[in-house]
């Protein structure tokens, strides 16, 4: 055990994901150590995530505004909205620079087994918004394992009263640099009811 | 190194690191076994989809330290893509493993029958044949008979009277005579207890033949005997659909 500061700064730091004891006593020495100028801008990041991020009351994305970058960007085009999971999930879409409409960030997945239901995501907000404004088309990018397909199949329920809207899912199948023999049999299902001609 | 191979399905995973999982399945031999799947949430993963919940797999394990580390995978039954294309069935299935999970609280205690239980019941529910209601009331039902608190239908729960008896009491075990009856207890319709009955014994043409109100009468006092006796909730049984397909009627 360390002495007062030294000591709470190493719990702390041992209650963030992926760090371990030892780990955190590395980061707590290293900070210590470190030019005063660093550790203060670190300072301010962390008390500027909690106070200076919203969520966008648009898409749910996270924000520093009431409303998010994407949100109030002009040239993106409004008819076109991608739904996925979580916030970092817009930020791999958006990696790909091949999609140029929304996003609306559910803020998770149907997961029963952790006790989260229809409720507790941001599927009202989703309906709401297809209602208000002129969608013509919701890309359903939920992940592609058991919790993230369920997902989808509830909001394809959801969605397909709603008059001239199309609703799409994210294709699915083989990997790049894999091997076909170890290729699971959902997976390979995927690939030959999704193949085209070439 | 001792290496083991089972039969098993998966019935939670947890996010372990930057790509890896922990699997808890329920398994033939082995009773509960947790371990790491390594790498499995890369999209390059030789595992693939087949460590995702409600798969019934063939898996080999090697004994670690503290968990056991999956080394390989062949699929039994895929359940998981048909369960998701179907939310009331999905979430059913998923009370199905969250009750088993919790019935067995003892990693390598052989539970074959409790195993067989689950397998049965997520291939009922990966068919459409029945109501996917019916079908999680029926594994309640005698998942609790696995556990030794099956509720008593046919006899009172206290004095063992030939039935049949017009009260349910959850504290007391299932249904009561008119003396032993506790003040509180519930007074099902008689078509509910028959469904009851059928449904632990099997008796399916029954079972299919009752009314919606039975049926939902019956899933109510299973899943307050059940949650009763487990002193505590289930996380996903609130969230099951009960709405019944005209269908199945």
């Amino acid at each position: 055990m360390y002495e007062g500061p030294v000591q709470d700064l190493i719990d702390e730091l041992g209650r963030l994901p992926g760090v371990g004891p030892k780990s955190a006593q590395r980061i707590a020495f290293h900070l210590l150590a470190a030019d005063p100028a660093d550790v203060g801008r670190l300072q301010d990041a962390l008390g500027r995530v909690k106070e200076g991020v919203v969520f966008c009351e648009i898409c749910g994305n996270v924000s520093e505004q009431t409303q998010c970058r994407i949100c109030r960007d002009l040239r993106r085009d409004a008819t076109v909205v991608c739904v996925v999971e979580e916030p970092k999930d817009v930020l791999a879409v958006e990696r790909t620079r091949e999609f140029k409409g929304r996003y609306h960030v559910l803020g998770g997945a149907l997961d029963p087994l952790a006790g989260i239901g229809p409720d507790q995501l941001r599927i009202r907000e989703l309906m709401a918004r297809i209602g208000a404004q002129d969608i013509t088309e919701i890309i359903l990018a939920t992940d592609p394992n058991t919790e993230g397909e369920a997902t989808a199949t509830y909001l394809v329920r959801m969605l397909r009263d709603f008059p001239g809207l199309t609703v799409t899912r994210l294709a699915s199948g083989l990997p790049m640099g894999g091997d076909l023999e170890f290729a699971d049999e959902l997976t390979l299902g995927r690939a030959l009811s999704g193949r085209r001609t070439v | 190194m001792s290496l083991y191979r089972d039969t098993g399905v998966v019935l939670r995973v947890q996010k372990l690191g930057e790509a890896d999982r922990i699997i808890t399945m329920i398994t033939r031999k082995h009773g509960k076994v947790r371990g790491v799947a390594k790498g499995v949430r890369r999209t390059s993963s030789r595992f693939g989809a087949r460590l995702e919940p409600f798969c019934h797999v063939d898996v080999q394990l090697y004994t670690g330290r503290t968990l056991d580390v999956v080394t390989q995978v062949e699929t039994v039954d895929a359940f998981a893509p048909w369960l998701v294309t179907d939310y009331q069935r999905y979430t059913a299935a998923s009370a199905v493993l969250e009750t088993a999970d919790r019935l067995c609280p003892e990693e390598g205690e052989p539970v074959m029958r409790l195993y067989l239980l689950v397998v049965g019941a997520l291939r009922a529910l990966s068919s459409t044949e029945r109501d996917p209601s019916l079908v999680l009331d029926a594994f309640l039902l005698r998942a609790m008979a696995y556990a030794g608190w099956a509720p008593a239908v046919s006899e009172c729960a206290r004095c063992a009277a030939p039935g049949p008896h017009r009260s349910f009491s959850v504290a007391g075990g299932g249904m009561v005579c008119m003396r032993c009856r506790p003040p509180g207890s519930a007074s099902p319709a008689a078509d509910t207890v028959v469904l009851m009955d059928a449904l632990m014994h099997g008796d399916w043409d029954v079972a299919d033949g009752t009314a919606q109100p039975a049926r939902r009468e019956a899933s109510g006092l299973v899943a307050a005997h059940l949650q009763w006796h487990m002193e505590r909730q289930l996380r996903s049984l609130p969230l099951v659909e009960r709405k019944a397909k005209e269908a199945s009627g």
